[in-house]
């Protein structure tokens, strides 16, 4: 059991009614042996990964995320007040005004106080949703002052991405051993397969507390770019370019994928982010400008950094 | 010319099961009969759900393991596409324009629909539309699988199946534009002396509304798949980036279809819930007037909505904004609708016959997808639940045991006035009480998945998703039986029913229960002298209109 498991957890727990996670948590311990194993076979640090039998979202590690969770939260707890008042009524009106008790029917079919007030009341109810959901997208849309720009673009089926400003841009395509066994018609299990569809070969890499910019577009069909943890999707359109942004506060690996339908393999595009410290980021890239670099410098070396930076040079392998 | 009247009517007093025999071809194929005619678009849809069904069931066993075991991800992109089409456009439209049919000649008075020869049309365009439709599955490169929202780009690699598909869909919306105009026509000029349009029974109202809105959207959706059939085959770009196009222009068009679309497929169910409840609670409809204005206030709101299936495409915050506001105002006349239902039940007199039973049924799992609805209309949160199986869950609550469920409610209540036989009610009960279990247990946990963070529309996931997928494919399987199952107790009410009144429901009032049961071939080829406590709505001699 890691620590980002338990944070999970608490926070599914501080969230929904108590009685349903109770249920779902004794669910889940049926699973833990399992899952915690899986947990200890892969090294990284990963405190946003779903778990079996999960119920509810989870507060992600960046703001956004967190304002997502906040606003699923409250509206979930406004339905369900209402939905105890409504259903409770109904099931009131199903027990109490039985013919088989007894019960005679009025003969009433208005009531003008009742029905101003139930029409009153909902549209404060409204006004107190929509103030809170309000001021949290206009803060998710102020993408100004950001510290780097990574360029996002969808192709079928596979993703790339661009430093902008860094010279490095690299494909990011499922993990070639998944591909296989999704081909394989084998029954993967957590205990072997634990990230499987969730893995690629080149995370995209990011600093922690550091406000990156996206530009996200497309070069085929329409895709969408979606990491939970980070809290927010952005569809990826051919010809447009649209902006987001994300902050994100706890290193580590956060795992997504293709939200929206690309043709044949859009199950088969993950998105994986690694979060790193601002100076392992430095390093990292530094590294990549030098395997990318050096054609000039070093014709000898291509053998080294042969398949991603070949990879790169024709950006259209599969899509066109 | 007078004698050629009599002659003429004559010949249909007749009724159809007496002395004259129609031949089949005479009475099906040719049929002008409005009773006819809703029978076929009824035994239609009740294919169409089971084709719909069979591909559900196709891709819950896909998924109801990790792993690809069945069928590979193209084939499950057809299976997804083709089922949400067939629903849509075969099983849940088709059925409330069967209802319509049937009912509202019946509801107002009138002796038949106002245009029957188009009326015969409508309804036979359907079957060559979906055989037109489920044949792209043999065609070479198969079915269109780029979703039933047919989006561009992704619509257009497919290969013969978009010219295919797109003629189908031109055909089901003459189909739906035709029935409307027939149903309008039949309202505003047949209804008998004395059934004034505030007196009207709600499930005419929730048709006369529906009506408009087909009207108004079906060119809209036959607009946007011409212009991706002409920029697949003849070179435009209308949503062709590289042409100077827009593939959201697309979006934009489809989805202002679409949202009124939604309301298509869920008025005439408000409707016939607001036909059972007071029939098994023994009092009046709560609030007429309100239901009527709520039905029109959702149908006016369904046109300024639409982009909140679109929250993630990249709008300027402002449109965000506006449209999570609009959507949000929907929660407004939908819960009035609610809390009617729940007052008419209030001091009434409650029985639980099986149309009642879905009729509650329909009221509670249709509030939890408005629930549901509402959370989607938060725009921080709709981030995370875009394109993600809470999507799934949520449309599923409001379309299978919203509108679905409503169906089923209208097929029990008018069985008897139909068919003239009872049907068994234990049975009712059996096939309530199984599909609520099963339903659930399908949709409900894929709230959970999506939360999880499962995307909609993939084949295969990660090991942590299989749970509740196992969950919710042993909910399909079970939800699968239910058709058979409904087709049994209506076929042995058929042989062994025992013969229904013509007020086989206590509290029933309307013009539709004084008329035998079965409802004789042609009714009030003169018009009904209406009577004090016929109307279910508005005392015919006190002009009191609630």
């Amino acid at each position: 059991m890691t620590a980002g498991r338990w944070t999970q957890w608490d926070a599914a727990r501080s969230g929904l009614a108590r009685g349903l996670v109770r249920a779902g948590a004794a669910l889940a311990a049926l699973a833990l042996p399992v899952s915690a194993f899986a947990q200890a076979a892969g090294k990284d640090f990963e405190p946003d990964e779903p778990v079996r039998w999960q119920l509810n979202m989870t507060p992600g590690v960046t703001h956004t995320a967190q304002m997502a969770y906040d606003a699923h939260m409250f509206a979930l707890w406004v339905c369900v007040v209402i939905g105890v008042l409504v259903f409770g009524a109904m099931f009131y009106a199903m027990f109490k005004f039985r013919r088989s008790k007894g019960a005679v029917a009025a003969q009433f079919s208005h009531n003008t106080t009742a029905e101003i007030i139930w029409t009153i009341v909902p549209v404060i109810i409204l006004i107190v949703m929509a103030w809170p959901a309000t001021t949290k997208l206009i803060s998710e849309y102020d993408t100004r002052d950001s510290a780097m720009t990574v360029k996002i673009t969808g192709y079928q089926w596979l993703w790339k991405y661009e430093y902008l400003g860094e010279d490095v841009s690299f494909l990011s395509r499922l993990d070639r051993k998944d591909d296989v066994i999704r081909q394989s018609r084998v029954v993967p299990t957590l205990a072997s397969n634990p990230h499987y569809l969730r893995d690629v070969d080149n995370p995209l890499v990011l600093p922690v507390n550091t406000k990156v910019r996206f530009v996200v577009t497309a070069d085929d069909v329409i895709h969408s770019w979606w990491v939970p943890a980070l809290g927010w999707k952005q569809d990826a359109i051919p010809g447009i370019v649209n902006e987001a942004w994300t902050d994100i506060r706890t290193p580590g690996i956060y795992r997504g994928q293709c939200a929206e339908l690309c043709g044949k393999d859009h199950g088969f595009m993950p998105i994986v982010v690694r979060a790193v410290s601002k100076e392992e980021f430095s390093r990292w890239l530094a590294q990549q400008k030098a395997k990318s670099a050096p054609v000039p410098t070093a014709p000898a070396t291509p053998v080294a950094a042969a398949p991603a930076a070949s990879a790169i040079d024709t950006p259209t392998p599969a899509g066109g | 010319m007078s004698t050629h009247f009599e002659a003429t009517a004559d010949h249909h007093a007749a009724d159809a099961h007496g002395d004259h025999k129609q031949g089949f071809v005479e009475r099906w194929l040719f049929s002008t009969n409005h009773k006819d005619i809703g029978t076929l678009y009824l035994i239609f849809s009740f294919v169409m759900v089971i084709v719909g069904a069979l591909l559900s069931v196709l891709i819950r066993l896909e998924l109801a393991t990790p792993g690809l075991q069945f069928f590979k991800p193209e084939t499950f992109n057809q299976f997804t596409t083709l089922h949400a089409l067939v629903m849509i456009f075969g099983a849940i439209m088709p059925a409330f324009v069967g209802l319509a049919n049937w009912m509202v000649p019946l509801q107002i008075g009138a002796p038949d629909m106002a245009l029957p020869r188009m009326n015969n049309w409508s309804f036979w365009i359907l079957p060559f539309a979906f055989t037109l439709l489920l044949s792209t599955l043999f065609v070479p490169g198969g079915a269109p699988a780029g979703g039933w929202t047919m989006y561009p780009p992704l619509m257009l690699q497919g290969g013969f199946n978009v010219a295919m598909a797109i003629f189908a869909i031109h055909m089901m919306g003459i189909s739906s534009i035709m029935g409307a105009i027939n149903v309008i026509a039949t309202i505003l000029n047949m209804r008998a002396p004395g059934v004034d349009l505030l007196k009207m029974p709600i499930f005419t109202w929730s048709w006369l509304i529906t009506a408009f809105l087909l009207i108004a959207v079906m060119p809209v959706l036959a607009g946007a798949v011409t212009m991706l059939l002409t920029d697949k085959f003849f070179g435009t770009s209308f949503f062709n980036a590289a042409g100077g196009g827009d593939p959201v222009m697309y979006q934009h068009i489809f989805w202002f279809f679409g949202h009124p679309e939604v309301y298509i497929m869920i008025l005439p169910a408000f409707g016939i819930v607001s036909e059972i409840i007071p029939t098994f609670s023994r009092k009046p409809l709560f609030g007429y007037q309100a239901m009527v204005y709520a039905l029109a206030s959702i149908a006016f709101l369904s046109f300024i909505v639409w982009a909140h299936h679109m929250f993630t495409v990249g709008m300027p915050l402002g449109g965000e904004l506006y449209f999570m506001y609009a959507t949000m105002l929907i929660a407004i006349p939908t819960g009035v609708k609610v809390f009617n239902w729940v007052s008419t039940m209030w001091k009434g007199s409650l029985t639980f016959e099986t149309p009642m039973l879905w009729a509650l049924g329909f009221v509670i799992l249709f509030t939890i997808g408005g629930f549901s609805g509402l959370m989607l209309a938060i725009v921080p949160a709709d981030f995370q639940y875009q394109d993600t199986y809470f999507v799934v869950a949520h449309f599923h609550y409001v379309l299978v045991t919203g509108a679905l469920f409503a169906i089923i409610a209208a097929v029990y209540y008018w069985w008897p006035k139909w068919t003239g036989r009872m049907y068994n009610d234990t049975l009712g009960k059996i096939h309530f009480w199984w599909s609520m279990v099963f339903v659930n247990l399908v949709f409900f946990p894929q709230h959970f998945l999506g939360l999880a963070g499962m995307p909609r529309r993939i084949p295969d996931y990660n090991v942590v998703f299989a749970d509740w997928n196992l969950v919710s494919s042993i909910g399909a399987f079970g939800m699968f039986l239910t058709p058979f199952f409904m087709f049994y107790v209506l076929r042995s009410s058929l042989r062994h029913g025992a013969p229904a009144p013509a007020r086989p429901w206590e509290g029933a009032l309307g013009l539709e229960w004084t008329v035998p049961s079965p409802a004789p071939h042609h009714t009030f080829t003169t018009p009904p002298v209406i009577r004090d406590g016929d109307l279910a709505h508005g005392d015919f001699a006190h002009k009191d209109y609630d």
